[in-house]
């Protein structure tokens, strides 16, 4: 399918770090958003799973971070940058399970090892930068088709 | 499976039910940890968890999940309620234990999530 729009839908939310009782605040607007745009629901979910999980990387990791959006007619594409400690080991934590999260992350249900194994399931072009001691970038696109 | 049959199976209580529910679950999922709920849910399925943070009411919400059940009668707090209200979801509180809320439900006919990973 492709959305009837002459421009691209673009907007941006700021994340803190910590901040778990807003966590999730982005993706649930931007899943409205894509709704209202007329976006199939099966794509819709993709799309705020993968966000709601890098916004939950960003809260949980990060001090803060930021969520931008382009939407265009036959894709959305997701950024998501973060000022966190950085991914040491990419291919590790690309593995479903590996999770350097601590206790107290657990007992709230999150640190499962899923979060970038689920960005990238859900996405059709994934792309992920990061250097240690400053912060990661993630990349998403997801086709509407 | 409606909320009411699930209701009766787990001896629970339900203590959020959106007026506008007449769905039909056809699945389920017993976990603490909510990126398993995002990798492995399919929508319309029910959640059966230990977990009572808000967390849990926002991954459901973006994983469409419309039902959730709360074993070792873990009541979450009040606002948490209200937020599963305002966002059609129905809450259940069971006295079992996940292992048996999950065998109960299987035993009546309702299947895991997937089959098979």
């Amino acid at each position: 399918m492709t959305l009837n729009l002459n421009d691209t839908v673009e907007g941006s939310f700021q994340l803190i770090g910590g901040n778990f009782v807003n966590a999730g605040e982005a993706s649930t607007q931007l899943k409205v958003k894509l709704l209202e745009l007329g976006v199939k629901e099966e794509i819709v979910r993709r799309v705020t799973i993968a966000t709601f999980e890098a916004e939950m990387n960003v809260i949980i990791y990060a001090a803060a971070g930021s969520v931008h959006y382009y939407i265009k007619p036959d894709h959305i594409r997701i950024k998501i940058e973060d000022m966190g400690p950085g991914i040491e080991d990419i291919k590790l934590a690309m593995q479903e399970g590996y999770s350097t999260a601590p206790d107290w992350v657990r007992e709230m249900g999150w640190g499962a090892g899923m979060g970038l194994p689920n960005m990238k399931k859900n996405s059709n072009k994934f792309n992920i930068d990061t250097v240690v001691g400053e912060g990661t970038t993630i990349e998403m696109v997801i086709n509407f088709g | 499976m409606t909320v009411k049959e699930i209701a009766d199976i787990l001896e629970a209580n339900i203590i959020s039910n959106p007026k506008e529910r007449d769905i039909d679950i056809k699945s389920a999922c017993s976990t603490d940890m909510m990126s398993a709920v995002l990798y492995y849910h399919t929508p319309n399925s029910l959640l059966i968890t230990s977990l009572n943070q808000p967390q849990v009411i926002r991954t459901a919400e973006i994983a469409g999940i419309k039902t959730i059940v709360f074993v070792l009668n873990k009541k979450p707090d009040q606002h948490i309620v209200e937020h599963a209200e305002n966002k059609n979801i129905s809450l259940l509180i069971t006295p079992l234990c996940m292992y048996s809320a999950s065998g109960r439900l299987y035993q009546a006919g309702l299947p895991g999530c997937s089959q098979k990973f």
